[in-house]
């Protein structure tokens, strides 16, 4: 599913909502979130999941094609955990 | 930041009502799920791809008695932060 498709979904499903809305509501989910996650911020949806950050130390790394030695700079990264909701609607799903 | 916060955004710049928008934010994530849940993966551009993996059966350890365990097959749900997300979150 792409997000236009979710888009289309949402537009669909709730009558009182135009296509258009729709769009700035998925839009405006996912910005919010990416804003939260910018301030290192901690974003806990219940039964969804929870996005974060972790910092990463600087590490000296490889390049695999030509084995030389690089530097890897210390950096953040954003992280998903799902919640127990989805994690056991989606294993219970195979 | 919780749902509640996100549904105030929605308020605020969408202009729904504050409980359309709490409602819309579950209708949305609703939506999410039970796409994963039927085992397909969902790419929201400019922010990530969930991603629907199977993982095959392994032999673990717990790691307070050290005892063997097997970990039984099972699929999960695992994200991959688009690059634009990689870069605001670093500050870029």
């Amino acid at each position: 599913m792409t997000k236009s498709e979710l888009v289309d979904i949402i537009a669909t499903n709730q009558e009182h909502i135009t296509r258009r809305e729709a769009e700035v509501v998925v839009n405006t989910i996912f910005a919010a979130i990416g804003d939260a996650l910018a301030r290192q911020e901690r974003v806990e949806l219940r039964g969804f999941g929870s996005f974060y950050t972790k910092h990463r130390n600087a590490r000296t790394g490889r390049n695999p094609k030509t084995g030389e030695a690089v530097h890897v700079p210390a950096k953040v990264v954003p992280q998903f955990k799902p919640g127990k909701e989805l994690r056991e609607r989606v294993d219970r799903s195979r | 930041m919780t749902k509640a916060e996100i549904a105030k955004v929605i308020h605020e710049r969408v202009g729904l009502s504050k409980k359309e928008s709490g409602q819309i934010v579950d209708v949305v994530l609703d939506v999410v799920r039970s796409a994963l849940e039927q085992g397909e993966d969902v790419k929201i551009s400019g922010f990530g791809h969930f991603l629907v993996r199977d993982k095959r059966p392994r032999r673990g350890r717990n790691p307070k008695t050290g005892e063997e365990i097997t970990i039984d097959s099972r699929r999960v749900v695992t994200f991959r932060a688009s690059q634009l997300l990689k870069q605001r979150v670093n500050g870029d």
